[in-house]
């Protein structure tokens, strides 16, 4: 297997990476006196501030070397994870939703429901988000040994405890502020590392229409292919992408998915809170011009005998996640190598830190304060914060020595949001739009969403019906089975929600102003002018989403 | 408590350098390893611009607390 050469100078440049984190984190432990300064910052952000946060949250380096590698395998429908599979989510989130989470003061997003509904119904969550956090923290670290031994020859061991004990490092010292500040610095080495390969890659091909013009149709168009499964890389139907993607997934991973949505809850005020994703959509519908683009390069050359270009393959099965290594190998001179290499260790840093911040905040409020010292004072709370960050890290080294001796776990990752996060969206859209919705209705219908899930990846898995009855397809692919499997947990928790809160005692509407739209007033930004509002700032990344979709149509 | 753009625009300052000089230095003594593209020295206008983005983000926040 051919690895990426490192000079010195490579090294030295992933060393001052490692040292920069590690004094932030200690420059900001001075600064972090109480909970609130842990759990959330201080609640102090500028809304840019935790705006590149919350987009950063989501950009692990699993997903840049994934998204890369998947383009090379389904061509350019992969961009609508960026586009529909995400902005119209973040419109809503910020448009919405943000209002009631943010006034209610609420640390997670259990906490709301713990008010909107119970006690039950916040636990169950708050255990199926930890659960889940952990398991994808822990594949996140095996997947970066895995890339880190592959690629640069590193030793398995170095790599996970390096960067394990880094993260635990700054996270235990400062929380959630070291862990901003850390994915800040991701998002500007990830451009600075990675946009460079999409201009090499364009001045060695010619243009950006030669490098499309060099691909099928089936994988250089947006939706053109998409009223035919059987005629697009993806092998979906429109409905698919638009009913699984872009509504149940994309909304019930930006909407609830906690890891992203603390950043929003670090914001000073209701309107930097409501800007929060809102100026984060205009840098996520940036991010194919890394890593869409860098996988149509990928093909291009591919495609080409003579460029001495060609994926990785082990045992005879091509190793898509090679992509982007193998064109900052082809591209990047001493430096810009020891660049790259580090925009992708940020990456996997900062999603690590992500997932531990999220996962301290939850663990400390929802479980341990909830259910285990219910009088727990302020600084008992930060201690136990602290404390659960080592143990938090130490559990996903755990569960990446296990993901190491059983590979194929790495295939459940995109299951496991859509067990959690879909239903979820179904549970958190009634409650927060009709008041008559009811604790039971919402502990109910969210684990048999759950349940059904689960019980729809297993049948498939094992064979006990057909994917084509999940599908309503006669072609068979993963990704349309997530994306559709995602549509019916959230429909069936939707439908169970409401035949169960038609017979069950509701929450008087007075327990729940603050908390349901109609039942709260709602004046944000009333004073502001127009353009200085959220919702201008919708209307516009709404109409360049428009624009992108026109273009690559 | 210095501002996040402050750490920004130091760690792009030096590391942008570092990949400046670096390029500098395989322009006057180039490598017998090639990279495709290496005839256009992208390590030394990255480098630069790098060096720019990070230098006008310190100097603008190197006095600003918040």
């Amino acid at each position: 297997m051919q690895s990426i050469g490192l000079t010195f100078i490579d090294w030295i440049i992933i060393l001052i990476y490692f040292v920069f984190v590690l004094g932030i984190g200690w420059y900001l432990k001075r600064f972090t006196k109480s909970e609130e300064d842990f759990f959330l910052a201080g609640r102090k952000n500028s809304s840019w501030v935790a705006g590149l946060a919350f987009l950063s949250a989501n950009l692990g380096a699993l997903e840049l070397l994934g998204m890369t590698g998947n383009t090379f395998k389904y061509g350019m429908y992969v961009a609508h994870f960026y586009w529909i599979g995400a902005i119209p989510a973040m419109v809503f989130l910020g448009i919405y939703m943000m209002p009631f989470y943010y006034s209610s003061k609420i640390k997670s997003i259990p906490g709301y429901l713990k008010l909107r509904f119970d006690e039950k119904t916040r636990v169950l969550n708050g255990i199926a988000f930890a659960i889940m956090t952990l398991l994808v923290s822990g594949i996140n670290l095996y997947a970066m040994a895995l890339v880190l031994h592959t690629f640069l020859g590193w030793d398995w061991n170095i790599s996970m405890w390096a960067s394990a004990l880094t993260v635990m490092g700054y996270v235990t010292l400062s929380g959630l502020m070291s862990a901003i500040f850390t994915e800040i610095i991701q998002f500007f080495l990830i451009w600075f590392g990675l946009f460079l390969v999409s201009i090499l890659g364009i001045i060695e091909i010619g243009s950006l229409d030669q490098i499309l013009n060099r691909l099928p149709e089936s994988m250089n168009t947006l939706w053109s292919t998409s009223s035919d499964p059987t005629q697009n890389g993806m092998l979906i139907h429109w409905a698919g992408i638009v009913l699984g993607l872009g509504f149940v997934l994309s909304f019930g991973y930006w909407t609830t998915d906690f890891l992203v949505v603390q950043r929003a809850f670090s914001a000073k005020n209701l309107r930097a809170a409501r800007m929060t994703p809102l100026l984060a959509s205009f840098f996520k519908m940036a991010l194919p011009f890394i890593v869409i683009l860098a996988g149509l390069i990928a093909i291009a050359l591919s495609n080409d005998p003579n460029s001495g270009f060609k994926l990785l393959e082990d045992g005879g099965q091509v190793n898509y996640d090679s992509a982007l290594p193998l064109l900052i190998a082809r591209y990047y001179p001493s430096g810009l190598v020891g660049l790259g290499v580090t925009a992708l260790l940020a990456g996997f840093m900062a999603g690590q830190a992500g997932n531990i911040s999220a996962f301290n905040t939850v663990w400390t409020y929802d479980i341990y304060k909830s259910v285990l010292n219910k009088k727990a004072s302020d600084s008992h709370l930060l201690w136990m914060g602290r404390v659960s960050t080592v143990v938090g890290v130490i559990i996903s080294l755990g569960t990446a020595y296990w993901a190491k001796s059983f590979p194929s776990i790495m295939d459940y990752m995109q299951a496991i949001f859509s067990w959690v996060n879909a239903p979820l969206f179904a549970t958190m859209l009634l409650g927060m739009f009709l008041w008559w919705i009811t604790p039971n209705g919402a502990f109910w219908g969210l684990v048999v969403g759950m349940l059904s899930s689960f019980f729809m990846w297993l049948g498939v898995k094992f064979h006990w019906f057909n994917e084509s009855i999940i599908t309503m397809s006669s072609v068979q692919s993963d990704m349309a089975a997530n994306f559709w499997r995602a549509w019916w947990a959230w429909v069936i928790c939707f439908a169970l929600t409401i035949v169960i809160s038609l017979f069950t005692k509701k929450k008087p509407k007075a327990e729940l102003v603050g908390l349901v739209k109609g039942l709260t007033e709602e004046k944000h930004d009333s004073h502001l002018p127009f353009v200085k509002r959220p919702e201008f700032v919708a209307i516009i990344s709404i109409v360049i989403l428009i624009v992108l979709n026109i273009l690559f149509w | 408590m210095k501002p996040i753009w402050y750490f920004v625009g130091l760690i792009l300052l030096v590391i942008g350098g570092l990949i400046f000089l670096t390029g500098v230095y395989q322009l006057l003594n180039p490598p017998e390893t090639k990279t495709v593209l290496s005839e256009i020295h992208p390590n030394v206008w990255w480098g630069i611009i790098m060096f720019l983005f990070g230098g006008f983000m310190f100097l603008k926040t190197r006095k600003e607390t918040v």
